[in-house]
């Protein structure tokens, strides 16, 4: 399989009055054509900004890129400007996003048909009808019935569900290459949750398109990525193949993920194993591993050194650690 | 508990919005019944009638051989010490202003549980101790802890009363995952510490759900569609809803999530406004017979603490 989107030492930080916020700090990861990724970590730990940044969509000020590079198509996209033709042309073209909160990221004012066709009308070069019926057929293939009418209704009248639908719609109406999905399923229940993975899972491969999935959910993780990222305070601490992650995980954050949650398929004698402290505060970080205060297996070496760099265990397993 | 559907000028109610519809379940002293549902489905306003903050429409309430749901808000106050409720957002369920101690010691003043402030001071210090609190962080204001904190913070409160009821509308739903297993870890705790605390457990995740009740109820448009205990849920669950969820929540484990079936429900959770004929369930239902559009079926008792309101079972 070929490289499709290679990110590679991204660095953004937060120039912000109490210091500098290193949100995303030297993070590299690639998603390879037709493939499902998943960036997976608690909130603060910089999953967000760092596919924000892909598309050029840190504010600045207070945010930067500092440094790094994404290679889109043989060239990097950061070196575009982000106002530019050639970037708006990516941003929503090539590479689309479904954000976390469809109730904040629909206009309320604003017709699904004036928002579907919106994002058509400046990337794809047909004409108003060819538009309308375009939009009727996504609309048909997330699941929406009734959408010759249902189109020229407003957010409001759609369930939480169904409003994600349509953000996936908007997602894939251009044929983007890259899909990024920022939590796409978390506001919703089990059961929409289960039925709208399905749905973009399906539609991914039959668009022959990638998707990057941002959760916090390592449950949801497991059924359809084939890789993951597990991030902690502007790092990839450890990544490798689903099978790898969840069939030997070695990094102690990443076990003390899967310890913490209750399983159904597990008995309730088990106590849970939270884990010890809270997520650091990226302000001023220390150079060392900024998972140190929380660590049960911190060594001597933890403290003294530089953050652990990613190191190569089998296959395509790679952890950053000193004491594993 | 219905609600009036109100419309147009002179607010002329034109329906009822049938939010639980006939529930019948008990909670015995030292359980934990988790109650199941999507949104929509009754969990929360079941959870506010048995502290009467709604007033239900019809049907008895038994609090510790007492019934209340008639009871005159006068004849209710003397026993609103002996159940509380954790609510699911722990940044809006604490007044910003007001500090920590002052939060949780304020169902002591206006329950007049404590004689002077010295024994206020006490037992407010003892209540953050009893959520693994730093009773020295009493003056610190709710954005200055974190989430997992202020949630401790709400629980206190919630025990200021020595509830012998505690209320837990989705505790865990909006901290980060590893900040949910102290919460939980806590709940248990303090189940065992209190001994006779019961918990009405409501949350749309089952794996939560499972871990910490004895019994799960299982909700669906206002009407309980299953109750069963803890291991029956995984070994022998009968509704086809209860199974699809089950199917739904996702294992942690890609080898067994190979392997694992899944049933897809069609469609959403109706409204409450035009709930459909017969067993509510049937338009999703993928076992659906003509029976099933036609009555709805009563609750049965299928085995030990195991009961289904489903035709086909």
């Amino acid at each position: 399989m070929t490289t499709l989107l290679k990110v590679n030492n991204l660095k953004t930080h937060f120039f912000t009055h109490t210091g500098v916020v290193k949100a995303v700090d030297g993070v590299s990861f690639h998603i390879d054509e037709s493939e499902i990724v998943a960036v997976v970590g608690e909130s603060g730990c910089g999953k967000s900004v760092s596919q924000l940044s892909i598309m050029q969509l840190v504010s600045t000020p207070p945010g930067k890129i500092v440094d790094g590079t994404v290679e889109f198509e043989g060239r990097d996209i950061l070196r575009l400007d982000p106002k530019g033709k050639e970037m708006r042309g990516i941003r929503g073209g090539k590479i689309s996003m479904i954000f976390q909160e469809p109730m904040t990221s629909l206009n309320p004012l604003l017709t699904i048909h004036r928002q579907l066709t919106e994002a058509m009308e400046v990337h794809l070069d047909l004409d108003r009808s060819q538009i309308h019926d375009r939009a009727i057929e996504l609309l048909d293939m997330v699941g929406i019935s009734d959408t010759d009418k249902r189109i020229h209704d407003y957010p409001h009248q759609f369930s939480g569900g169904m409003r994600q639908r349509i953000m996936i719609a908007m997602a894939l109406s251009c044929n983007p290459r890259i899909i990024i999905a920022d939590e796409p399923t978390t506001a919703l229940d089990v059961t929409t949750q289960a039925q709208l993975l399905e749905l973009m899972s399906d539609l991914v491969s039959k668009f022959k398109a990638s998707l990057i999935i941002v959760t916090h959910n390592l449950g949801i993780v497991a059924r359809y990525a084939r890789r993951i990222y597990v991030m902690y305070a502007g790092r990839v601490i450890e990544s490798g193949t689903a099978k790898e992650i969840f069939g030997s995980p070695k990094h102690p954050y990443t076990r003390g993920l899967l310890n913490c949650v209750p399983r159904l398929d597990t008995k309730d004698e088990t106590r849970l194993v939270p884990i010890a402290g809270s997520i650091p505060n990226l302000v001023n970080m220390k150079p060392n591993c900024a998972f140190y205060s929380r660590c049960q297996h911190r060594v001597e070496e933890c403290k003294r050194e530089y953050w652990p760099v990613l190191r190569h265990i089998t296959g395509l397993h790679h952890v950053s650690c000193h004491a594993c | 508990m219905y609600f009036p559907l109100k419309r147009g000028l002179l607010r002329k109610k034109e329906a009822d919005i049938k939010a639980v519809d006939g529930v019948n379940f008990r909670i015995k002293k030292g359980e934990t019944l988790g109650l199941v549902g999507e949104s929509g489905s009754g969990k929360t306003t079941t959870g506010k009638c048995i502290l009467r903050l709604h007033k239900p429409t019809e049907g008895k309430i038994t609090f510790n051989g007492k019934e209340i749901a008639s009871l005159r808000e006068r004849d209710m106050k003397p026993l609103r010490p002996g159940m509380s409720m954790i609510f699911q957002d722990p940044y809006s369920s604490l007044d910003p202003r007001q500090k920590a101690g002052a939060i949780v010691g304020e169902p002591l003043i206006i329950h007049r549980l404590v004689r002077n402030r010295k024994e206020y001071r006490d037992r407010v210090e003892e209540l953050f101790r009893l959520v693994n609190l730093d009773p020295r962080m009493i003056d610190r204001v709710p954005h200055e802890f974190s989430g997992g904190q202020r949630q401790r913070v709400g629980i206190a409160r919630a025990l200021a009363g020595e509830p012998s009821l505690l209320i837990c509308d989705e505790p865990v739903s909006a901290l980060d995952v590893s900040i949910q297993a102290q919460v939980i870890n806590l709940l248990k705790d303090l189940r065992e510490k209190m001994k006779g605390l019961s918990y009405l457990f409501i949350a749309h995740d089952l794996s939560v759900v499972r871990h910490i009740s004895h019994r799960i109820a299982v909700m669906y448009l206002g009407r309980i569609v299953e109750v069963l205990d803890q291991d029956t849920l995984y070994d022998n669950p009968l509704h086809p809803y209860t199974r699809a969820l089950l199917s739904a929540v996702p294992v942690p484990d890609p080898f067994i999530e190979e392997k694992r079936e899944r049933i897809a429900l069609k469609g959403e959770i109706p409204s409450v406004l035009n709930s459909p004929s017969g067993c509510s369930f049937h338009p999703r239902c993928p076992l659906a017979k003509r029976e099933c559009r036609q009555k709805p079926p009563d609750m049965r008792l299928v085995g030990k603490d195991h009961e289904v309101a489903c035709h086909l079972v």
